[in-house]
């Protein structure tokens, strides 16, 4: 028993690392490349504090920004996709798929349908505004689908049909509120729904840092009762474990967590939903290990989406969702044939 | 089932008929210039090229409202015919990635033959359309626990996902977004007599199909085995079925775009009335679908006035509860 997870910390550790390795080994790629090309030597020199001052303006003001974001959103949504497939013990639950990213979509809609107008969208309040109505709409959205899919429990495959349905809904809506906006109002709001990360700055990573920083280790600490919530109620009952009680706190976690970061990087579907199942096939099932390798998968998988997006066909840039849905909605269907 | 003999079925129907004919007159009378009833029918019958009003009603409301109708009658047919061949409550052309496959084909064909004439465009979303209702059928039926309803709605995101991701790709590069937009909105401003030629050449042999195979439907509707022992060539049915659904939402949906859920809720609604007879249960169909997106068409035009708003938006916001209701009752399952 000792060796088997003494192996496992083992197993742990090398893929921990070389993730990171990756990440960092991708990180200055994607500064690198762009419609101006810095080479490596000169993004380390300006890293460093030794480049020109276009370099300076490039890397600092408009690639970084991005970058991080791109990574803090990753995070977000893959730890999220664990959780939830945690304790709905169904693989194919996922935030965008869940309904919930709609449901933050709507309310960050509603917000500069109702606000806006005065405001200015990239004023430092606003910016701290838009997780915070994004997190009560996904908020809203959970609990809507649990409350309608809820028939003495909640059964996995209700709770998916009937996210799907509330996606549907929450989409109508969006479109007759987008319709009423002003054209300045409206084009923000496209461009912010379609998931692109492109007009971040550093007011963006500086709103979704906390809730990154500050959920991640309360999920982790929850690793244990995720464990446990996994082989299904009758049995955490059965360990001595609240099941809803515990569910409930999750569920609080996985949709603040995909609240923020829709609010950052609106809609991206399927990330979520791909890498814990990554994540899994690379060290199996204990959530204390899935958890900070879905963490490490998605940030990577959306930085590189985003590198992908913004230069395979410059200088049209994609926006990242939609390179993210292009390279997991295969695989998607794959684990659709596979599963019962 | 409501109606428990032939004369109050056939009386339905009648009722059902006439409200379609009003409502197609109230949505021609009703726009940004008001234009009266007996006018309408002035326009119609005694048309005088000289009257603004005649001309309004002649090339756009009329073209415009017989389209909702009919785009409505092929949608509810569509699922009916599905529903039936498929005993999935689920199934239907929205939740099943047709309208992304006809928007994709369409994108192509505006980027890479931009010469194409509506006909040619028409064909291509044909096309489109079929080619996602294979993919997610053989999907679904492919994987492990067969075409349950969950599988069937699950394909359809995911290829739907797929197919409009690649679409907004093209559409990005070769700057079509104000076009593909204004099309995947879902709305029947566009149409006009043209559009009126394709809907109904495709309709008519799109419902003589659906009509002519609507006894088998019936009996396949009780399971395959019970079909087969009586007889049945279930093989045929499916294809000439799969062959009817292509025409009849290739067609709508390349006219009017993305309007869900009419073709999911109106079968249920003609079963619960009609009783399961796919004789009486495909025309009802299209008689109630046909009235429901010319009523849903009139709404899209005063939600917001004197903006539209996307009918595919209002049927969506009907067709939802409908589908939760599903989802919680036979669909759910267990």
């Amino acid at each position: 028993m000792n060796t088997y997870e003494e192996k496992k910390q083992k197993k742990f550790l090398i893929i921990i690392s070389l993730l990171v390795l990756l990440i960092i080994l991708m990180f200055f790629t994607s500064l690198s490349t762009g419609i101006i090309q810095i080479s490596p030597i000169d993004v380390i020199r300006t890293v460093f504090n030794n480049g020109t001052q276009r370099q300076e303006l490039i890397l600092f003001d408009f690639r970084l920004p991005g970058i991080l974001l791109a990574l803090l959103i990753g995070t977000g949504l893959a730890v999220s996709g664990a959780i939830l497939q945690g304790i709905t013990q169904n693989e194919l639950a996922d935030p965008g798929i869940l309904g919930i990213n709609t449901g933050a979509g709507l309310a960050v809609v509603l917000y500069i349908f109702f606000f806006q107008n005065r405001l200015d969208i990239d004023g430092f309040l606003s910016i701290f505004m838009m997780p915070i109505s994004a997190l009560g709409g996904a908020i809203f959205a959970a609990l809507l689908i649990y409350a309608i899919a809820w028939k003495k429990g909640v059964n996995p495959i209700r709770l998916i049909l009937v996210g799907i349905g509330i996606n549907a809904g929450f989409s109508a809506l969006l479109i007759i509120f987008q319709l009423k906006m002003d054209p300045q109002d409206f084009r923000q709001a496209t461009v912010w729904l379609s998931g692109d990360i492109w007009s971040a700055n550093w007011n963006f990573v500086l709103a979704l840092l906390p809730w990154i920083v500050i959920l991640i280790p309360l999920a982790l600490q929850k690793a244990h009762a995720l464990n446990v919530l996994h082989f299904g109620d009758e049995v955490a009952s059965g360990l001595g474990t609240s099941v809803e009680k515990e569910r409930l706190k999750l569920l609080i976690i996985a949709v603040s967590l995909a609240g923020a970061a829709v609010a950052a990087g609106g809609a991206i579907a399927f990330l979520g939903l791909v890498v814990p199942h990554i994540a899994r096939k690379l060290i199996g099932p204990l959530h204390q290990f899935i958890i900070p390798i879905s963490a490490l998968i998605g940030a990577l998988l959306l930085m590189v989406a985003d590198m992908i997006g913004k230069n395979i066909l410059a200088p049209t840039q994609i926006p990242v969702g939609i390179v993210v849905a292009i390279l997991s909605a295969p695989y998607f269907v794959y684990l659709l044939m596979k599963s019962k | 089932m409501l109606a428990n003999s032939k004369s109050l079925k056939i009386l339905i129907n009648f009722i059902a008929f006439i409200a379609v004919i009003l409502s197609i007159g109230l949505s021609i009378s009703f726009g940004a210039v008001h234009i009266e009833l007996t006018s309408v029918w002035d326009a119609i019958l005694h048309f005088n090229p000289e009257l603004t009003n005649h001309q309004v009603v002649q090339e756009l409301r009329l073209p415009r409202a017989l389209a909702a109708a009919l785009v409505g009658a092929f949608l509810a047919v569509s699922g009916a015919v599905m529903q039936g061949m498929t005993r999935n409550p689920l199934a239907s052309p929205s939740i099943m990635g047709v309208t992304d496959g006809a928007a994709f084909a369409l994108v192509i064909t505006l980027a890479f033959f931009p010469t194409l004439t509506m006909f040619g465009t028409t064909f291509a979303s044909f096309m489109g359309a079929g080619i996602a209702v294979v993919i997610v059928f053989v999907i679904g039926s492919l994987s492990a626990g067969g075409l349950t309803p969950v599988k069937l709605a699950l394909a359809g995101v995911a290829i739907g996902t797929m197919l409009s991701s690649i679409s907004s790709i093209i559409s990005l590069h070769f700057q079509l977004e104000k076009q593909m937009g204004f099309w995947l909105a879902g709305g029947l401003a566009g149409t006009n007599w043209t559009s009126i030629q394709i809907l109904m050449i495709s309709g008519l042999v799109g419902l003589i199909l659906a009509l002519g195979i609507s006894k088998s439907i019936t009996v396949l509707s009780l399971g395959e085995d019970v079909s087969t022992s009586l007889g049945q060539k279930n093989m045929v049915t499916k294809l000439l079925g799969i062959l009817s659904v292509l025409i009849l939402t290739g067609a709508a949906v390349s006219i009017a775009g993305a309007v869900g859920f009419v073709g999911l809720i109106v079968p249920h609604i003609t079963r619960f009335i009609m009783g399961t007879d796919y004789r009486w249960i495909i025309p009802s169909s299209a008689i109630f679908g046909a009235l429901l997106l010319v009523l849903a068409d009139i709404g899209s035009r005063l939600i917001n006035a004197p903006f539209e708003t996307p009918v595919g938006a209002i049927t969506s916001l009907i067709g939802v509860p409908f589908f939760l209701y599903l989802a919680r009752g036979s669909g759910g399952g267990k």
